[in-house]
């Protein structure tokens, strides 16, 4: 039976339970069942003109600070035989698109980065108190009211993902728009995207074109000898990208 | 220009400040410090034991220094407790929490408690006032003082110690680690960072400790105790050649190698870190004090010239295990993790990781230590006559 003063003793360590239940809980949205996806996004460098729209449209739908970025979009010019010295830019992110380039011979392209959501993601492993983890449908995501702002998760990123956020003073990373793929849509930046060069992708909808995609195409991963299990896939990705 | 080359936007601002540089730094010197007083105790080499008591209060004024650069670091320092309460158990940070508890609570405050705890009773009786006070409260209710309470004392004090060497390999050991398992960051990953952090730790302490004895005699009016300064001084020297070895053979290792962050981490040394890393760390820092200190155990040299060169080879240790964290940890985010640019560090003056800040974080163990000295003597003689 439990006394009045068992139930005094228990209270703080029930809330203390409570509180880690909670942290690491991803909003829901009516009708979602998150174990019935797999999230990840498809890039395909061949179609993307650099125009910075995406940029914008993760500026503006996830209230990015000035100066900081959930996604940007990188320039390479690889001269002839250059593969391990590319010359990079992304001026601002790419937020406003690029000028012209001054580059002469060898090739150009654009990159565009965001989180990849990695399945054996470094920032996730590094954080002291799990405040930056992994829905069930394959998303990493960063608990705001959790995250003490210690910038490991920042350090341990591989791929510049992460800044912390000058006001919250928290870390900050692309959800993939977490609040928006759970209703149906796609990502900001997919919808914006003027030449289909971002996809959002359901690895585990048999029905999603990636699947074809993947079969067909030369893709990769950033960074693959890091074995981070990177969701964003690249397609045409050249060697010289880092 | 900030910025050479090519960076990820969000690489450009620099993440972990000079506080993350103090905070390994002043973490070693508790390790050191501590696995010097083990010498006496562990190893009997009777000749350091003038050094064992303050080698303790030294440790422990750090070890109550060492979490707060981290604190001050936090976005959010008023949810740092979450890191006890809810850990993340995959974590090197989160784990380091628990090995420091352990490190004060298991190790160090025990054996400082059990070394005094003889004295703090006597003092507990003589002394009047807030003192009687303190010393009451320092007691904890064990006022027994019989030769068999002494002997119980003495031999766990013992086993503590014993437990104590390797949680001090563990402790800083395991700040090595924080850096060596970040696979993102070629400077850091390395499987030999944490054995390189412990043995620059022991070097640090080890100087840190020499310097507070030298010191502290001076101001004492005493005579330096030159067989016990000569013991270890030439203990520093050992250690420091392991050190410098293992930090020569990383080196070697990433020249011959030359992976794809090679490039990079040349060019840095030879321009962003060439002062701090070549000039402060390995010259002025390492190979001054190895020669000067092993042309001490080759020639016969004057007692006083050696007091001075003892003096010179610990500030310079001291200065250049300080350079040798600032270039882990500052020198670890100069570069892109594209290895295709550059950016630099602004140290502020005021803010809230800023020099002024990171340089009280540098003199409050001092402080403290000056507090613990007067109330725990370390010298007998001297805390026999306050008990009078």
């Amino acid at each position: 039976m439990i006394t009045r003063r068992k139930l005094l003793m228990l209270l703080p360590a029930a809330a203390f339970a409570w509180e880690y239940v909670l942290a690491g809980t991803p909003e829901t949205a009516p009708g979602f069942n998150r174990n019935e996806h797999w999230w990840g996004m498809l890039m395909d460098i061949t179609k993307c003109i650099g125009c910075g729209n995406c940029v914008r449209a993760c500026a503006t739908e996830n209230h990015v600070p000035d100066g900081y970025f959930r996604t940007w979009v990188e320039r390479y010019h690889v001269a002839d035989w250059h593969q391990e010295t590319p010359q990079v830019d992304s001026p601002g992110g790419g937020k406003n698109g690029f000028p012209p380039s001054t580059a002469v011979g060898g090739k150009n392209f654009f990159v565009p980065k965001l989180c990849n959501h990695c399945v054996d993601s470094p920032c996730t492993q590094v954080c002291p108190v799990g405040a930056t983890f992994h829905t069930p449908d394959g998303v990493v995501l960063v608990d705001d009211k959790y995250c003490l702002g210690c910038r490991y998760c920042i350090q341990a990123c591989p791929y510049g993902c992460r800044f912390l956020n000058p006001t919250s003073h928290t870390a900050e990373k692309c959800s993939l728009c977490y609040h928006r793929i759970t209703k149906g849509l796609t990502t900001a930046c997919c919808e914006n995207c003027p030449t289909g060069a971002r996809q959002l992708v359901d690895l585990k909808n048999p029905a999603d074109p990636i699947h074809e995609f993947l079969k067909t195409h030369s893709v990769q991963v950033l960074k693959p000898h890091l074995a981070t299990g990177a969701k964003v896939f690249y397609n045409e990705l050249d060697g010289s990208v880092r | 220009m900030p910025v050479e080359g090519f960076m990820y936007p969000n690489e450009i601002e620099l993440q972990w400040s000079v506080l993350i540089v103090v905070y390994p730094f002043v973490t070693g010197l508790v390790a050191g410090a501590f696995i010097l007083a083990s010498l006496e105790r562990i190893f009997h080499v009777a000749a350091v034991k003038p050094t064992y008591r303050l080698a303790l209060l030294t440790a422990l004024s750090f070890l109550l220094v060492a979490p707060l650069p981290l604190q001050l670091h936090l976005g959010r320092p008023e949810r740092s407790l979450e890191m006890y309460l809810t850990p993340h158990t995959s974590s090197p940070m989160a784990m380091f929490g628990f090995v420091y508890l352990w490190y004060l609570m298991a190790v160090i405050l025990l054996e400082v408690w059990l070394d005094y705890r003889h004295e703090i009773v006597l003092l507990s009786q003589s002394t009047t006032g807030w003192r009687r006070l303190i010393y009451r409260v320092l007691t904890l209710g064990s006022s027994n003082i019989s030769e068999g309470a002494l002997r119980v004392d003495d031999k766990v004090g013992w086993v503590v110690t014993l437990i104590g060497i390797p949680s001090a390999f563990l402790l800083h050991g395991y700040v090595g680690f924080i850096f060596g398992t970040v696979k993102a960051n070629p400077w850091w990953s390395s499987p030999l960072m944490p054995v390189v952090f412990i043995f620059s730790a022991m070097v640090s302490g080890i100087a840190i400790v020499l310097l507070v004895y030298m010191a502290m005699m001076k101001i004492r009016h005493e005579p330096i105790d030159m067989r016990c300064v000569d013991t270890v001084a030439q203990y520093l020297l050992y250690t420091f050649i392991i050190d410098f070895g293992l930090e020569m053979l990383d080196l070697i290792h990433r020249i011959s190698v030359a992976d794809e962050s090679f490039r990079s981490l040349d060019f840095m040394i030879h321009t962003r870190l060439f002062f701090s890393q070549v000039v402060l760390q390995i010259a002025l820092g390492t190979l001054v004090p190895i020669l000067t200190l092993g042309l001490i155990q080759i020639f016969h040299v004057p007692e006083k010239v050696r007091r001075m060169a003892y003096a010179i080879c610990g500030c310079l240790t001291i200065i250049g295990i300080f350079a040798m964290r600032w270039n882990v940890v500052i020198g670890g985010q100069l570069f892109s993790k594209s290895f295709l640019g550059y950016t630099t560090y602004k140290l502020d003056l005021i803010s809230r990781e800023g020099e002024l800040v990171a340089a009280g974080l540098l003199i409050l163990p001092f402080c403290i230590l000056a507090v613990l000295m007067k109330l725990l003597p370390p010298w007998p003689e001297r805390q026999a006559a306050s008990g009078d």
